[in-house]
């Protein structure tokens, strides 16, 4: 569909002040004009997207986004300062997981699609999906609703294995576009779980590395689904997100002293019971 | 739909312009700006709008409410962290 200018020009500017916002966000003295200029360049893309002419189900929108942002919005007022990291986990995850749905309904149409734009909804839906589950571990690690840090023997072949046949549905699902319900269905159900057995055996301590990282991930998610939607202002968000949460996230690890591969995939010593 | 090229220079700028931002902030605003760039994806929310919008079964309904229900959810409660995390930046009296 061709848009009007107005709702292109509004989504420039969006993308625009996200960017003047995250600048501003990396020196203190400039830091909370910042999110207030990337908020407004947000509340304008939502704004401008009611005014696309033909949308359908203006009042499941309007509803969606009330119930969303409204419960979010109570809970990040109400949180402790102290339990911000996880807050950040899921509302992370849940961006991820809005990437992975976008897809999900971008394959049940089965729109006739190059095979790049299948490639990249493939791709963005796996990183989605796996930011999803893997901030939600996250959250439940920092609330202290998961207690130990679950490990499965072999772990790493279990996550090598989960991630290749993740992989090889999604290219299944390219080959044979438009994809049958149960393989998109499989698709889904393996992303996800890859997302849980990923983020279970890693220890609280190293959550704000592994967070950063889904917090990268949903990034590129958000990117790759925006070129599928063809829409600008999405790629430039979510790429811009995905560049800075990769490089913040190995600054973070390197501040910490331990290498990101370290923090994924081997165990911390045997720290005997207790905490 | 967007010429492949031009989405790959878009794509490519968008990268070096995040490297940039991030390359030299100084530590304590890791954590901020780690939350900042959470609210900024949270414009997937457009993007769910416009597949609820565009949604023709019952099935794609109930999945895009639930899409642009997280989206907003990113959005906002990253809005309102990230703010009360910054507002700690606020000028002291020193």
């Amino acid at each position: 569909m061709t848009l009007p200018i107005y709702v292109q020009g509004a989504w420039y500017l969006g993308a625009l002040l996200f960017i003047f916002g995250l600048k501003g966000m990396g020196s203190p003295a400039s830091a909370r004009k910042g999110i207030v200029i990337a908020g407004y360049g947000m509340l304008l893309a939502i704004a401008a997207t009611f005014l696309i002419p033909g949308l359908q189900n203006l009042a499941l929108m309007a509803l969606a986004l009330v119930v969303g942002g409204a419960v979010a919005w109570i809970s990040g007022k109400k949180v402790k300062m102290t339990d911000m990291p996880q807050m950040v986990a899921i509302y992370n995850g849940m961006g991820g997981g809005a990437a992975a749905a976008i897809a999900a309904i971008e394959f049940a149409k089965g729109d006739a699609h190059s095979v790049v734009t299948t490639i990249l909804a493939v791709v963005g839906a796996l990183i989605g999906a796996v930011s999803f589950t893997g901030s939600c571990v996250a959250w439940a690690k920092l609330q202290g609703v998961l207690k130990k840090a679950h490990r499965l023997p072999a772990q790493n072949a279990v996550n090598v294995v989960l991630a290749l046949v993740a992989i090889g549905l999604g290219a299944a699902m390219v080959a044979m576009a438009p994809a049958q319900p149960q393989l998109i269905f499989a698709f889904f159900a393996v992303a996800l779980v890859l997302g849980l057995i990923v983020t279970l055996p890693i220890g609280g301590a190293d959550m704000p590395v592994v967070i950063s990282l889904f917090n990268a991930f949903t990034g590129l998610a958000v990117g790759f689904e925006g070129y599928v939607l063809g829409n600008p202002a999405l790629i430039i968000a979510g790429i811009v997100v995905g560049a800075a949460g990769t490089l913040l996230t190995q600054l973070m690890a390197k501040a910490m002293n331990r290498p990101l591969t370290n923090i994924l995939f081997t165990p911390m010593v045997a720290s005997g019971p207790g905490e | 739909m967007m010429d492949g090229l031009l989405a790959l220079y878009i794509f490519t700028l968008a990268a070096f312009t995040g490297y940039e931002i991030i390359a030299k902030v100084p530590v304590i605003l890791h954590t901020p700006l780690m939350s900042g760039s959470n609210f900024v994806h949270g414009v997937v929310v457009v993007g769910a709008m416009l597949m609820l919008g565009t949604a023709d079964t019952v099935v794609q309904q109930a999945i895009g409410f639930f899409a642009v229900a997280l989206g907003a959810a990113n959005a906002a409660g990253g809005y309102v962290v990230t703010e009360r995390m910054l507002a700690m930046f606020k000028k002291k009296e020193a």
